[in-house]
Formats: C-alpha cells, structure tokens, sequence
C-alpha cells in the first residue's frame, strides 16, 4: 500500500511531468483558453439583451449583474472542469490504461495531479482575461470579505465533486467505445442545471426542482451565488453540507463502478 | 468537372465506408438530437423572459438555429474531415501522396474524407428553417427565396475558406489538431444574433471569423429583414477570402518540405 510520503512524492513528480509536458505546447495551450472564455460571453450576451429588452432587469438581475455572474461561473467552470472522459476512452481503446495499473498506486492520483497542474498552469491566463472582460463588460456584485471566506471550501468541494462525478462517467469506456452520446448528455443536462448557460434563478419552477434534486448545481451554481452574495448565511450552510454530501455518494459511486469496471478491462495487445 | 467527379467519387467511397458502421448512425443521430435539444432549450429559457431579443422574434430565431445546422452540417461533412486529415498528412509527411496526384491538390485536401451521417444535420437545419418559416406565417416570395439561397451558398464559402485558412497554418505550425474545435466554440456564437454581442465583438464575429455573414445574413434573408447592401457584402467576402485563401494555400505548399526531407 501506498502512505502518505509515497502519495506526496508521487504528485511531485507528477507535478513536474505535466508542466513540462504542457510548456511543449503553449499555442494549443491559449487555443484551449479561448474556447473556456467564449462561451461564458456569449450566454453573457444573450441575457444581457434580454435585460435590456425588459426594461433593465429580470428576475432580480440587471445587465452588469450578470456580467458578474457569467464571469465568476467561468472561473469556477475553469477550476471544476475535467477532459477525463475523453482520455479514458483513448486509454481502455488502445490499452494505455495497462502500465498506468502496473503502478503502485490507483491510476486517479495521476489524473487529480495532471487536472490541478494544468489549472494552475492556465490560472496565468483565466486571471488576465477575466481582467480584460471586466474591463469590457463592467460587473456589479455584492461580494463582501465574509463570502470570498465561504467561497473557499465551496469552491474545494466543487472542484472535488464534479471531478468525481466526470470520473466515475469517464468509466463507461470500459462497457462501451462510444462514450461520445452519453457525454453529450452529460454537457447538456450540466449546461443547464449548473448554472452555465442561465442563473438557476431564472429557470421555470420545475426544472428549478429538478435541478435542487440533482448534483450538478453544487459544481458551478452554488459557488457562484455564494460569492456573488445571493445566497442567506443558512442556505450557504445548507449547500456547504449538500456538496459535502453529494461528494460522499459521488466517492462512494467511483469506487464501485471501478471495481466493476476494471474486472472488464482486457487491454488491447495484453 | 474534374472538382465534381472527385468529389462523387469520395461521397461514395464515404458512403461505403460508413455502411460497414450502421452503428454509427444511431450515434450521430443521438448526437445530433441531443445538440438540438440543447439549442431548443437554450431558445425556450430566453423566450420564457422575453417577447423578442434584440428585435428577433422566437420564430425568427428558429431561422437561425436552422442555418446555423445547415451551414455547420455542410462544413461537418465534407470540409472538416477533409481538412483535419489534410493537418494530419502534413504532421505525417504522408501530404506528399496529395501533392503528386494529378489533380489540385486543393481540391483534394477539401473534399477527400466525407462523413456522411454528419448530414443529419442537414436534414435537421432545414427542417427547423421550415417550421420557422411556418410559425412566421408569411410567404415567402421568389426574390426573397434568391436572396437567401444566395446568403446560403456565400455563408458555407465564407466558411470553407476561413476554415482552409486556419488549416493552411499547419504548414508552419504542425500541432494545430484542436484548432477546429476551438473554430466550434466560436462557430457557437453564430446561433444568436450577431446583433446581441457588444460593439467590439460584434465586429470580430463579422470580419475576424465571419460567423455574422455565415449564420445571421442567411436567416435575415428568410425572415425577410436582409437589406440589399447586407447580400452584397456577404457576396463580396464569399468571393475575396477564397481568392486570398487560395493565395494563403500557394504559399503554405511552397513552404512544405515533406517529413522525410
């Protein structure tokens, strides 16, 4: 079994294998960033005309209002997001998973070091371009010293739930190589539960339900409202232990479909 | 002649490639469902809060994500997988087997890899074009009809060029495989009115990536709000950015010096 010192030597070296990696290639590196930055402000515009078209606000939100919010849920999808899906597929298919099993430790300690080094590494240019939009785009929000504390944990906890969540997804590759359709049903439900395309606040009543009954707000929305001061003190205690919660069921989950789904594994050319 | 003969050629050599796939049709159909899907309810959430964006009715933004499935289905089945391949051969080496056939290699490079259930999309773009123009309750009349076959034809020709383009720039920059999904991301944009975005971006999404001239002329043709000097500057530009993607592509290919050289 692997300890602590082992786990921590083993994020060092994965440390520095990915920035090196990615340096290799910092022009896909700022294409990359483009795309993250683009849809934000599209949607940005979208509801921004909307507000103007209503005579200034809806639904409690004005146009710099929610300048704010499309520009902090990009910050938060920039730290929560993943491309594991992806690179599972490309592993289970050409057996890449192999040697990463022959380790000494579980093949996800690789993909959290991998997924928070390439964060840090993006983080010198998310920072300037949220600037360069907030030039442009003059966000108003109530955000006090009190929810920039709470966002903290918020945020730690949305980065680790939505990891988990798109992780235990990404195991689909070892039932089925097309794992396309179901991503694709992933990213719409999330587009619109999380918060990415419209602030939950904004959503019929039902679809409202539906998305207090599902995960995927605690990955973007919540963190988002409880910066930007939407939220009651009681309600951001109450989604603290909601993600907390999710987070459990989601380990829980990971841990399970992978014991299932490595007994299925048989690598190409092993 | 020869660019239509090649071009059968390949839609049949696709067709018979994809028919040993028949799953892969179910796939695309899913992904396709589920991308309009997407777009419909992105429409309905908006509309749920207003009576018109930006000056645009609901059905007159059904004519726009009808285009945008049109114009982003034709570039999907031939001219993106043709050009992704075309990256791929340069980053190979193997772009010296186009290069010595007999015919332009132009032509080659944008017509040789064609995926054919991509055309679902097609089908999907112009059945929402349909039911906009039925929900509009307007005829429509013949000029109007020309004038938006026009802003059609010149949108896919905008972006095929703009997509010839940014693939020519493999020839020096080699590793540029994601270059089309960041063109997608953008490309996004193009299912709203260029009109919502602000005054800067507004000019980047009309002469920078022409997705203005691509998506939103076209559907201001049907919706019958194209003004004259509109169609003539997308018939400009459809027919400059070829010229200069052209010269772009001359100058790419002088530059290539094979893998093995």
């Amino acid at each position: 079994m692997t300890g602590l010192a082992d786990l921590a030597l083993l994020y060092r070296a994965q440390f520095k294998i990915t920035i090196a990696g990615q340096l290799q290639y910092r022009g896909s590196l700022l294409l990359w960033m483009l795309g993250l930055v683009l849809q934000p402000v599209i949607y940005l515009a979208v509801w921004g005309a909307v507000a103007r078209s209503n005579g200034g606000s809806v639904d409690g939100y004005t146009d710099r209002q929610f300048a704010a919010y499309f520009l902090a849920t990009m910050l938060v999808n920039h730290a929560t997001f993943t491309w594991i899906a992806w690179e599972f597929e490309y592993r289970v298919r050409h057996g890449a998973l192999s040697p990463l099993l022959l380790r000494p430790a579980h093949p996800i300690h690789k993909d959290i070091a991998d997924n928070l080094t390439f964060k840090l590494l993006t983080l010198a240019v998310a920072l300037p371009a949220t600037a360069l939009l907030a030039l442009a785009f003059r966000p108003v929000a109530a955000i006090t010293p009190a929810t920039a504390v709470a966002f903290v944990p918020a945020l730690l906890l949305a980065i680790a739930l939505r990891f988990a969540i798109e992780w235990t997804l990404a195991l689909a590759a070892f039932w089925t190589t097309r794992v396309e359709p179901l991503n694709r049903l992933y990213y719409v439900f999330a587009l619109f539960l999380s918060g990415q395309a419209v602030p939950l606040a904004l959503l019929p009543a039902p679809v409202r339900l539906v998305a207090d009954a599902l995960p995927f707000r605690w990955t973007i929305a919540f963190p988002v409202e409880l910066l930007l001061g939407r939220l009651s003190p009681s309600r951001m205690i109450v989604g603290l232990v909601a993600q907390a919660a999710w987070l459990a069921v989601a380990v829980v989950l990971l841990r399970l479909v992978w014991a299932r789904g490595i007994r299925r594994y048989g690598a190409v050319g092993a | 002649m020869t660019f239509l003969r090649l071009f059968w050629l390949h839609v049949r050599l696709g067709l018979l490639h994809e028919l040993q796939y028949r799953a892969n049709l179910a796939i695309q159909l899913a992904e396709s469902l589920l991308s309009l899907a997407g777009a419909l309810i992105g429409l309905a959430f908006v509309f749920s809060k207003t009576e018109t964006l930006a000056g645009w009715r609901p059905a007159e933004l059904l004519a726009i994500v009808g285009v945008y499935f049109l114009v982003g289905g034709a570039t999907r089945v031939v001219v993106q997988p043709s050009l992704t391949r075309f990256m791929e051969d340069i980053r190979l080496g193997t772009l010296d087997y186009t290069l010595t056939k007999p015919v332009d290699a132009q032509v080659l490079a944008s017509v040789r890899q064609i995926e054919i259930w991509k055309g679902i999309d097609l089908l999907l773009g112009g059945g929402l074009v349909a039911v906009a123009l039925a929900r509009l309750d307007r005829a429509i009349g013949p000029l109007e009809a020309i004038s938006f076959g026009l802003a059609l034809v010149a949108g896919v020709v905008i972006v095929y060029s703009f997509l010839l383009i940014l693939a020519t720039c493999a020839f020096w920059l080699v590793r540029l495989q994601n270059i089309f999904v960041i063109f997608q991301s953008m490309y996004e944009a193009g299912r709203w009115p260029v009109g919502i975005y602000p005054p800067w971006l507004r000019t980047a999404l009309t002469f920078l990536v022409p997705v203005g001239f691509a998506i939103t002329v076209p559907a201001e043709g049907i919706v019958g709000r194209l003004a004259w000097p509109t169609l003539a500057g997308a018939g400009a530009l459809a027919v400059a950015l070829p010229l200069l993607a052209r010269r772009f592509w001359l100058v790419g290919v002088r530059h290539y010096s094979g893998a093995s050289a």
